[in-house]
C-alpha cells in the first residue's frame, strides 16, 4: 500500500536485493585487447550493418568497418588496430549464429583512436546530428540496443517536449550508469545539448535512483546554468529504470497500450548513451568500446570496465578471475539479462554487464525448484508495474490460448521485467511463458 | 372437455401441415452420398488432404473435385472401398511423409549448456537457443511428438524424434511445431536425404556433433552430374531429377547424408564412422 503514496514513482514493483555495493565505488578501468575480437554485424535491433572491409585488410582503431544498411541500422567501428581475419558466422547472444567480423589486434595495438569528421553542436542542423549519431553507431546502451537516431526522429504530427535522461539503473549488480554519471558528467551535459537540439525538446530531466546520492550531487554541481535540466531522484524500486516507468514517475504520463514514449511527448535516452554522444560526436568517432560491470559471486576481480566491443565473455571472465565452478552467466543483470549458453559469444553494444553465479548459489537462490500450480494469491498482480494480470496470462499460456492473451489481457505490453516470476510462490516461470506466447502471437499474426 | 380436445387436435393438424409445407418448400437437395462417404472416412480431421476436415473431403469427392487418394490416413483397401462406393478412381497419390533434417541425438551431439525451464522446444529456443552446441540441431524436448495427433512420431532413446512412415499422414503439424524448422514433407520416393542443417563446415561442425555435415562435398562429387550441389556448406539434392543414386552416400565420412531404405529405414554409407560416444541422458526438470 506504500506504493500508492510514494512521490515520483509508479505503482507496484518489487524490491530485490540491490547488490551494487561491491562495484559501485570502483572507478572505470580499461580492459586489455583480447587475442581475437568478434564484432557481430547485428548488435542492434533492426537490419544488420553491411561490412566495408575484406578479410586480410588492416584496420585502425575507430575506423568504420560496416556501414548502416537502411534507416533501421547503425555503423560498426573497429575496436582495435589489427587485421581482419575473416567475416564468418559467430555465436550470438540468442544462441543463434550471426555474421561477424573477426579482428586480430596487433600485439602492440595502442589505445589511440582515429578521429573522423566531427559533428559540431553549434553549426549542425538537427538532421545532421541524427545522421552523425547513426554513423557513430550509437544504440541504447541500457540493454535494448535500439538505434538511438530512430527514436530521436519524431513521427509526423507528433511533438516532443521533454527529454528524459535515464540514469536509474534499477537492475541488481549493475553499476555502469552510476560510474558513468560520476566520471563522465561533463560528457553527459554535452550529450544533452546535442539531444535537445536534435529533438527540439524544451525541457530535460535526469532521473537517478535514490541509492546513488553521490551521482545526484555530482550532476547537480556540474549542471551548466544555461541548460533547462533538472535532476530528479526516484525511490529505489524495480523496475524503475524501464522507459514506461520513468516517464510515469517523472511526468505522471501513461504511455497508451501499444504506444511509444513519443505518444505522450517524451523521449527517454539512457545516461550512458547520452555520455557517449557527448564524447564521440565532437570528435567524429564511433562506439568501439563500452562500460560494463563484471560482477556476481562467481567473479574475483569485480569492477567496472571500459571493454572493447567484440571481447568474448570467456576472455572477460578469465581476465577477471572467474571461479572454476561458475554455472550460470547472465549478460546484464540477473533480472532481465539473458543467460548465455556459450561463453564464446562477444560483448556487444547492448551488453551492460556480465554477472556470473556458481552452482551452489544458483541452487540456493532459484535452483531446481518444483513448479506448482497457480494458487491465485495475486502477488504477481501486485508486482506487475503495468497492471497486467500475470496469473491469468500464465494460465492461458499453459492452455496455448495465445490470441486471447493478446486481445483480452494485453500480453504485448509486457516488457518482461520479471517481477511476476520473482514473487511467484509456485515458481511458475511466467516470463518464459510470456516470451514464448509473444513469439507465438507474432507468428500467428504474421501467418494471417 | 370436448372443446379442449378439439382445439388441440386442430392445432396439431395446423402445425403438422405447416411442417409438411416447410419440408416441401425449404428442402435442400443434398447428395446422400456425402453422409455415407463421410462415415467411411477415418474422422481424424487432420487436414492433410487440404480440405477442412473429413466432411470437407467427402463433399469435394461427391462433387467430383477430389479423389479418395487424397486421404492419407486410410489404407489401400479403405480407399478402394470409398472409390467403389462413389464410382470413381482411387486416384493414387504418392505417399508423403515428414522427415527430420537432423540426426544429432544425445549420443552424438554435444550440449554446451544445460537448459532448465519449461519442457518444450519452443520455450527452450528462446533461452539462448536451448543449450545445444549446434544452433540448428534438434533440441529433443518433443514438441513434435506432443503435437502429432496420430502418434506417428516418438522420441527414441537418444531424444531424437522418429517418424513412423506408415502412420504419418503428412498433415504438417510437426512442421509448424518445430522451432528449428527441421521437419519438411517429402514423398517417400525421395530416398536420398541430408539429415543436417548446420551451416558451418569442417571441424567447427564435428566439434559439436559427430554426425553433422562437415561440407566435404564428396556426395556432390559422387552423385550423377549435378544432382547434388553444395549450397551454404550443405548438400542440396535436386529432387526434380532422377535421384535414385545410392552411390552418393557411400563416401560420406559422418553419415550426414542417408538413404531411406524401404525395409531398414535410413542407412548410412560404408565410410561413415562408427558412433562410439554414448552421451548421458538429458531431461528437463519438471
Amino acid at each position: 500500500m506504500l506504493n500508492l503514496v510514494q512521490k515520483d514513482s509508479f505503482r507496484n514493483g518489487i524490491h530485490p536485493p540491490e547488490m551494487k555495493d561491491e562495484t559501485s565505488h570502483l572507478a572505470i578501468r580499461r580492459f586489455p585487447f583480447a587475442p581475437t575480437l568478434v564484432v557481430p554485424l547485428s548488435q542492434h535491433l533492426g537490419k544488420p550493418a553491411s561490412p566495408v572491409v575484406r578479410a586480410g585488410q588492416e584496420v585502425t582503431r575507430g575506423q568504420t568497418i560496416a556501414e548502416p544498411d537502411g534507416f533501421m541500422s547503425v555503423a560498426m567501428h573497429a575496436p582495435a588496430s589489427g587485421v581482419v581475419r575473416k567475416i564468418a558466422l559467430a555465436p550470438g547472444i540468442g544462441g543463434n549464429m550471426v555474421e561477424s567480423i573477426y579482428i586480430e589486434p596487433h600485439p602492440a595495438s595502442s589505445q589511440e583512436v582515429d578521429d573522423g569528421v566531427p559533428c559540431m553542436l553549434e553549426t549542425s542542423t538537427p538532421d545532421e546530428i541524427i545522421g552523425a549519431i547513426q554513423r557513430a553507431g550509437i544504440v541504447g546502451l541500457g540493454g535494448a540496443a535500439f538505434p538511438t537516431h530512430v527514436k530521436l526522429k519524431a513521427p509526423e504530427g507528433k511533438t516532443l517536449d521533454t527529454l528524459i535522461i535515464n540514469g536509474v539503473e534499477c537492475e541488481p549488480y549493475l553499476t555502469t550508469d552510476h560510474r558513468v554519471m560520476l566520471e563522465q558528467t561533463a560528457d553527459i551535459f554535452t550529450g544533452i545539448r546535442y539531444l535537445m537540439k536534435a529533438t527540439g525538446a524544451r525541457e530535460c530531466m535526469v532521473a537517478v535512483e535514490a541509492n546513488k546520492p553521490d551521482a545526484v550531487r555530482k550532476l547537480r554541481k556540474v549542471c551548466p546554468p544555461d541548460l533547462p535540466v533538472t535532476v530528479r531522484v526516484c525511490p529505489v524500486k524495480y523496475p524503475q529504470g524501464a522507459e514506461k516507468m520513468v516517464i510515469r514517475s517523472l511526468l505522471d504520463r501513461e504511455i497508451p497500450s501499444g504506444g511509444l514514449p513519443v505518444d505522450v511527448g517524451a523521449i527517454c535516452v539512457n545516461v550512458a548513451t547520452t555520455a557517449e554522444i557527448g564524447r564521440l560526436l565532437p570528435r567524429g568517432r564511433g562506439i568501439q568500446e563500452r562500460v560494463i560491470t563484471i560482477g556476481g559471486p562467481g567473479v574475483e576481480k569485480k569492477g567496472n570496465y571500459r571493454i572493447p566491443i567484440g571481447t568474448t565473455v570467456r576472455y572477460a571472465l578469465e581476465e577477471c578471475g572467474a571461479s572454476k565452478d561458475i554455472s550460470r552467466v547472465f549478460l546484464g543483470g540477473p533480472m532481465m539479462g539473458p543467460s548465455v549458453s556459450n561463453l564464446d559469444i562477444p560483448i556487444t553494444k547492448g551488453t551492460s554487464g556480465i554477472t556470473a553465479f556458481t552452482d551452489a548459489q544458483m541452487d540456493e537462490a532459484t535452483g531446481h525448484k518444483k513448479i506448482y500450480a497457480c494458487i491465485h494469491c495475486a502477488r504477481c498482480v501486485e508486482a506487475c508495474p503495468l497492471f497486467l494480470n500475470p496469473s491469468q496470462l500464465g494460465i492461458l499460456a499453459k492452455k496455448e490460448e495465445y490470441e486471447r492473451m493478446a486481445q483480452e489481457f494485453h500480453l504485448m505490453d509486457c516488457f518482461e521485467c520479471g517481477a511476476c516470476s520473482y514473487v511467484c510462490p509456485s515458481h511458475i516461470p511466467l516470463v518464459q511463458y510470456f516470451r514464448l506466447s509473444k513469439k507465438m502471437v507474432r507468428k500467428l499474426s504474421a501467418a494471417k | 372437455m370436448s372443446i379442449a380436445v378439439l382445439t388441440l387436435a386442430t392445432l396439431a393438424f395446423l402445425f403438422a401441415s405447416l411442417l409438411v409445407l416447410a419440408h416441401r418448400k425449404l428442402h435442400v437437395d443434398e447428395d446422400p452420398r456425402i453422409d455415407a462417404a463421410f462415415l467411411m472416412l477415418p474422422g481424424t480431421n487432420c487436414g492433410a488432404c487440404g480440405y477442412p476436415g473429413c466432411l470437407g473431403l467427402a463433399e469435394a469427392m461427391a462433387e467430383g473435385k477430389a479423389l479418395p487418394g487424397k486421404c492419407t490416413v486410410m489404407n489401400e483397401d479403405e480407399r478402394e472401398d470409398v472409390a467403389r462406393f462413389l464410382g470413381v478412381d482411387v486416384g493414387a497419390e504418392e505417399k508423403v511423409v515428414a522427415r527430420l533434417a537432423c540426426a544429432g541425438g544425445t549420443n552424438v551431439a554435444r550440449n554446451r549448456a544445460q537448459y532448465e525451464g519449461l519442457g518444450s522446444c519452443r520455450a527452450a529456443t528462446l533461452v539462448a537457443g536451448g543449450g545445444k552446441a549446434c544452433f540448428w540441431g534438434c533440441l529433443g524436448l518433443g514438441d513434435c511428438e506432443a503435437v502429432c495427433d496420430l502418434d506417428a512420431i516418438y522420441m527414441n532413446e537418444h531424444d531424437l524424434p522418429v517418424v513412423i512412415e506408415d502412420d504419418c499422414t503428412a498433415c504438417g503439424d510437426c512442421v509448424d511445431a518445430c522451432p528449428k524448422d527441421l521437419f519438411s514433407l517429402h514423398p517417400v520416393s525421395h530416398r536420398l536425404w541430408v539429415a543436417c542443417r548446420n551451416l558451418e563446415k569442417g571441424d567447427a561442425v564435428l566439434a559439436d556433433c559427430e554426425v553433422g555435415c562437415d561440407a566435404c562435398g564428396r556426395c556432390a562429387l559422387d552423385a550423377p552430374d549435378g544432382l547434388i550441389t553444395m549450397v551454404d556448406n550443405l548438400p542440396v539434392v535436386d529432387y526434380s531429377r532422377n535421384h535414385d543414386a545410392k552411390k552418393a552416400i557411400e563416401r560420406c565420412p559422418t553419415g550426414a547424408i542417408v538413404w531411406f531404405d524401404n525395409k531398414d529405414g535410413p542407412v548410412t554409407g560404408h565410410a561413415a564412422h562408427k558412433i562410439i560416444r554414448q552421451g548421458a541422458k538429458r531431461r528437463a526438470p519438471t
